[in-house]
């Protein structure tokens, strides 16, 4: 009893999940919008669905809602098949992304709306509804209606009103889409903390990969219907298993050339008249075959000299500086023309930028700080 | 100087149209009838100066409007328009609901052909129309031709000449007033809300009844004094497809100054029409108002 025990019922073996995918498939006449997708979330998960537009990621959480059926496949809640249940009588509530909220109802009565469809006592639909402004801090406004409060007033009250019936599963589509930047860093957290709290299961449907990691225990990527790696934060940001995650996840460099395996190694010819690159791996690749290395731009050091054994160095010339406060991108131009970011973090106020255009640089990192893949 | 202009435009149009007009049969409904030309006394004479002023506004009383309040026959007839255009404006929210619902639900590349097809029939005048249903409802009419062509009847129903066929008539010409603001009202709601109602607990009727209703309120209301209001002092439609039975203000008007031409007090009864309909103007433009604030 040292630490406490890591949230992480997908590693159990008999871990019952709360929603079980069985080759989910969605066809819009020709178009295939979710592609065989089995997916297991577990209870008390913060679970994100992240990709770009029209990779499927709504349609998936539609149907889990009920407005959509599947064309082919299963979807078991708690076990049982959720086929043919209409919204209205499944245990799951959505946060729409444009909040539909009941515009001639008050504060209150839209939070407090399904609780009456129940029959609930009146007693017990205030204490609960009353319990739920709390929670997202919106005592205040019991009487307002929703064109007479703040966007950010309005996405509570959509997260109160979903929250109020205490359901199995909140799906939460693009809940933060309309906040502007800071308000929404604000909301991750106390989303997340509203999670915990209640110990409700959320799905998270965004294009926000930043937001994803944040509030997520578990992300999956999404690409033209499919799931592409489903994995924990860290898992999805430092093992990558496809330069698709591997780009569409923070910023990457990507070389791509022809391996040579070693004991433990990889080494990749990448480029004419370069070194080949060599990066530590666990993959057993034949000779020859093409592979890629994926090297985050924070694991890339830069120097005015040649460093002296690193086992990656190449040289090349500074194109472009992005100075973003907190750390400096640099852009710096390899011989045959690829570019290779490298970023620094500004750790010293006063301190000069070290390098500036057209300087010529060293890049340098070592084995472990980029990923072999195959595709 | 050129806002001046704009501001007094619509001011000078309504003393033009409104207000003088107004005013000339106030006069008239003041006065006496007389066997000249214009069949009323007292006539204003300038020329006499104060004199004739003041004479004639001696001659001005209230006689015909207290002759109103005597004879049954007008606030009988008052009665029956107020009823008759109500009953219409139920009937035509009845039929012009689900029209305008089922448009502002139609895929969105039909929207502009059914809005087309409600608005189509303005481009016949309202007359012709009218006179073609005394051709549907008459004893040989179509209708009763092909009910008993279809062996539904065997003897022709009379329709024309009663209050049916005014029914018909008014909501048949106005239905388009009641179909356009619902429709405007549902076009512009949300459809996420009704899924978010379902996703809440509601059955699909619930959804209607609790959100969708709702919101189209202002429509509702819009549309009903659309057609409430005109439909109180009709007088074309009772008096095509209406018979003797039936009673409507605007008819009694018009044979007030045509049949009788007494002027001052078919002028009367036009005056006391006018206030009538001047509680539902003001509810309607409060109404309005507030859906103008709302959707600001």
């Amino acid at each position: 009893m040292s630490e406490p025990a890591r949230f992480a019922p997908w590693e159990d073996p008999d871990a019952k999940p709360l929603i079980r995918f069985r080759g989910v498939t969605k066809r819009f006449g020709t178009f295939t919008a979710i592609d065989g997708i089995d997916l297991d979330i577990f209870e008390s998960e913060f679970f994100a669905l992240l990709g770009p537009s029209g990779c499927g990621k709504t349609t998936l959480m539609r149907i889990l809602a009920g407005f959509e059926d599947p064309t082919e496949g299963s979807i078991l809640l708690d076990g049982n098949d959720l086929a043919g249940a209409p919204p209205n009588k499944r245990s799951t509530n959505m946060m729409f992304q444009s909040y539909a909220l009941f515009p001639h109802l008050s504060v209150f009565d839209n939070i407090a709306f399904g609780l009456r469809r129940d029959r609930l006592p009146a007693g017990e639909v205030r204490a609960r509804t009353e319990e739920m402004m709390a929670l997202v801090k919106l005592q205040d406004l019991t009487d307002r209606r929703p064109h007479q409060i703040s966007g950010g007033q309005r996405q509570r009250v959509a997260l109160a009103r979903a929250l109020a019936k205490a359901p199995r599963l909140l799906l939460l589509d693009e809940p933060l889409g309309a906040l502007d930047k800071k308000l929404r860093r604000e909301t991750q957290f106390e989303l997340m903390d509203i999670q915990e709290r209640t110990g409700t299961t959320f799905v998270i449907v965004t294009h926000d990969q930043e937001e994803a990691m944040t509030v997520a225990t578990r992300v999956a990527v999404m690409d033209h219907g499919r799931i592409a790696q489903v994995a924990d934060p860290t898992g999805i940001y430092e093992a990558p298993n496809s330069t698709y995650v591997a780009d569409f996840i923070g910023d990457v460099n990507i070389m791509k050339g022809r391996a040579t395996p070693a004991d433990g190694t990889v080494s990749i010819e990448w480029a004419e008249g370069q070194p080949a690159l060599r990066c530590a791996t666990e993959l057993r690749l034949e000779k020859g075959v093409t592979a890629f290395i994926a090297i985050r731009p924070e694991k890339v050091s830069i120097s005015s000299r040649r460093p002296g054994n690193s086992p990656n160095a190449v040289a090349g010339r500074v194109l472009d500086i992005a100075y973003l406060g907190n750390v400096s991108t640099y852009h710096v131009e390899i011989a045959g023309g690829q570019v290779i970011k490298a970023q620094t973090a500004n750790t010293d106020r006063v301190a000069r930028q070290e390098f500036t255009w057209e300087e010529n640089v060293w890049l340098y990192w070592s084995e472990t700080a980029g990923i072999v893949l195959e595709r | 100087m050129r806002r001046l202009l704009i501001v007094a435009i619509p001011y000078l149009w309504l003393l033009a149209f409104f207000l003088v007009p107004f005013v000339i049969v106030l006069k008239i409904s003041l006065s006496d009838t007389a066997l000249a030309r214009p069949p009323y006394f007292p006539q204003l004479d300038l020329y006499a100066g104060w004199t004739g002023v003041r004479d004639f506004l001696s001659g001005l009383d209230l006689e015909n409007f207290a002759f109103l309040a005597t004879d049954a026959l007008y606030w009988k007839a008052y009665l029956s328009s107020l009823r008759i255009a109500a009953v219409s404006t139920l009937i035509a929210l009845l039929v012009g609901y689900p029209i305008a619902y089922a448009m502002a639900r139609a895929n969105q590349s039909w929207r502009p052909t059914l809005l087309m097809l409600v608005i189509l029939p303005f481009w016949i005048s309202f007359l012709i129309r009218v006179y073609s249903w005394m051709g549907i409802l008459g004893q040989e009419g179509y209708l009763n031709q092909l009910l008993i062509g279809v062996g539904i009847i065997s003897d022709p129903l009379t329709i024309l000449n009663t209050n049916v066929a005014v029914y018909i008539g008014i909501v048949y010409t106005y239905l388009p007033f009641m179909v356009l603001p619902i429709y405007a009202s549902l076009g512009r709601m949300d459809e996420s809300l009704l899924e978010a109602a379902e996703d809440l607990g509601c059955s699909r009727f619930q959804a209607f009844r609790l959100v969708t209703l709702p919101l189209s309120r202002p429509g509702i209301i819009a549309g009903c004094f659309l057609v409430f209001i005109p439909a109180i002092g009709e007088f074309v439609i009772p008096s095509l497809l209406g018979g003797s039975g039936t009673l409507m203000i605007g008819k009694v008007l018009w044979e007030e100054f045509f049949s009788n031409r007494d002027w001052p007090v078919a002028s009367a009864v036009a005056i006391v029409l006018l206030l009538i309909l001047i509680v539902p103007i003001i509810i309607f433009q409060r109404n309005e108002q507030r859906r103008q604030e709302a959707e600001s």
